[in-house]
């Protein structure tokens, strides 16, 4: 599903941002990376999203070698992977059906289908009675939740979490992740890059831990400690 | 894309002028008031070329014959003059006439003076051709061709009037040729520095929708949507401004300054039009167009 084989990426000559990472992740899993500010964590998502290109190594996501999908490809690629960002990233003029219909406008559903899954997903995510809010009138956790619902209504097989809880309270930072687990659950694969180690801890998942861009350990949750 | 993918991207363009009302106005106003000026300078100089242009109609080349030159050989000299490039029209004069034309000038009040000329035409030998120009710079061509031809005895031309006016036909042209282009390019340098700003503000937008799996033309239409309608906007303002202007300034000169009737003719409104909406149109809507897409280029390397 992911495969990233010996990849670097260096931003300046003599500086890697991750150095030699090799990391494997089995369709359905629900895994965490960890590590401290600046260890290279969000290159690693950024490399997944084809935001960038690695300065070594491979990177096949879904069988699909990322090195040959071509600027014009990027778009369908980007389809199959949900992003959900620590600030959220919604369009703010657009209220929060607007903000989920327009991740399905993009792959141009047709309106038929938008009207027909964007209220089930807001249901999902329990914001069906919110549709109609704009983001700035929404808590932290909700547009969360928003963002969420945008990165999955498209049914894609992976998501990508960038420090999904960074903003959030601590009840929220419950929601949300039970809210991972759920999709997990239905079969998605889920990729979360924290440095809440108290949420690592406790929802017992596979951990892949980065030191200054280099893995320095990849146990199960019962194996792990911080 | 889909018909109904079009259709939304034109109906999200044309929202995204109201959402961002500010960016919107401001664009405008700049449009508006590059077209305005362009359109005020464009106005002048058409008319100030127009101006010379009518002079110049009126500086005439003079051709007379050599004694006994018969009526044939005029003949074939005027058909020779109406091949020319540089004539405009030519019209004969013959000598009954053109005495005719002295003593109505000049004898008008006391016809008793000429009447000793009953039976003998003083200007028996005037018979000439009265040539007008299409263009006075050529006049000194003109008049080399007319003196190497058989039968013409001397060309009467006025110089000076001929210099003095290709001078300043030139002088216009140059000025106003200059103080268009110029307004042109602080137009367009104001124009797509707005649009690049605005679209600028936006490149989070931009790269959202990048980020959840949207094309390069899906992201650029309502950019495109948005440039052409503010194109369109501030470029039918300044228009329409100055059909009522410049209506209203011709009516005001024609009523206040009466002597001037006779002096200039003003080019009608429509015929300024003519050639103001399409260049005026296409710069709005094109810098709108281009702008945009230009600007949006950097941002969709995402």
């Amino acid at each position: 599903m992911i495969r990233l084989d010996h990849v670097s990426k260096s931003y300046e000559v003599g500086k890697p941002a991750l150095e030699d990472v090799t990391i494997h992740i089995d369709p359905g899993e629900f895994v965490f990376i960890v590590g401290d500010s600046g260890s290279g964590k969000s290159t690693l998502i950024r490399l997944l999203l084809k935001e960038l290109e690695p300065t070594k190594g491979k990177i096949y996501i879904n069988g699909q070698d990322l090195k040959k999908v071509t600027h014009k490809k990027i778009p369908m690629y980007r389809r199959n992977v949900g992003v959900v960002f620590q600030n959220f990233r919604l369009l703010p003029d657009r209220n929060v059906y607007e903000n989920v219909a327009f991740a399905m406008k993009v792959v141009e559903s047709s309106n038929r289908d938008i009207k027909k899954k964007v209220p089930s997903i807001l249901s999902m995510v329990g914001l069906a009675a919110k549709y109609r809010s704009r983001p700035s009138q929404l808590s932290g956790g909700e547009q969360q939740r928003v963002a969420i619902a945008r990165a999955l209504v498209n049914e894609p097989k992976i998501i990508l979490a960038d420090e999904p809880t960074g903003n959030l309270d601590s009840d929220n930072t419950w929601e949300i992740m039970k809210l991972l687990e759920e999709i997990n659950q239905r079969g998605t694969t889920v990729l979360v890059v924290t440095h809440n180690m108290e949420i690592v801890r406790t929802m017992n998942k596979r951990v892949i831990t980065i030191k200054k861009g280099v893995v320095v350990s990849d146990v199960g949750g019962d194996d792990y400690e911080d | 894309m889909k018909i109904s993918t079009h259709i939304y991207n034109i109906g999200q363009g044309l929202k995204n002028v109201w959402r961002n009302k500010m960016f919107s106005l401001a664009s405008i106003a700049t449009m508006t008031a590059c077209i305005f000026l362009f359109g005020i300078f464009y106005s002048l100089g058409t008319n100030f070329q127009s101006m010379v242009k009518t002079a110049e109609e009126g500086v005439a080349v003079t051709v007379f014959f050599t004694e006994g030159t018969s009526q044939a050989r005029i003949d074939e000299i005027g058909k020779e003059i109406s091949k020319r490039p540089e004539v405009a029209n030519y019209e004969f004069i013959s000598a009954e006439q053109a005495w005719s034309d002295y003593q109505e000038e000049y004898f008008g009040d006391n016809p008793e003076l000429a009447a000793g000329f009953a039976d003998d035409n003083p200007l028996a030998n005037s018979a000439n051709y009265e040539i007008y120009l299409s263009d006075v710079a050529m006049q000194s061509t003109l008049v080399s061709y007319l003196e190497g031809l058989d039968g013409v005895r001397q060309v009467n031309k006025s110089e000076v009037a001929a210099k003095t006016l290709t001078d300043i036909n030139q002088a216009i042209t140059i000025v106003s040729m200059a103080i268009v282009i110029i307004l042109l390019a602080v137009s367009i340098f104001l124009i797509s520095n707005t649009v690049m700003v605005g679209i600028s503000v936006r490149r989070e937008e931009i790269a959202i929708m990048k980020l959840i799996g949207a094309k390069d033309a899906f992201v650029r239409q309502p950019f495109v949507v948005e440039g052409i309608f503010i194109g369109l906007i501030g470029s039918a303002i300044p228009l329409i401004l100055l059909y009522f202007i410049y209506g209203r300034v011709i009516k005001y000169a024609a009523s206040e300054f009466n002597f001037l009737s006779n002096m200039v003719t003003f080019i009608p409104v429509e015929t300024i039009f003519k050639t103001l909406v399409p260049i005026s149109l296409l710069l709005g809507i094109g810098i709108g167009w281009v702008g945009s897409r230009v600007t949006l280029h950097k941002h969709l390397r995402v």
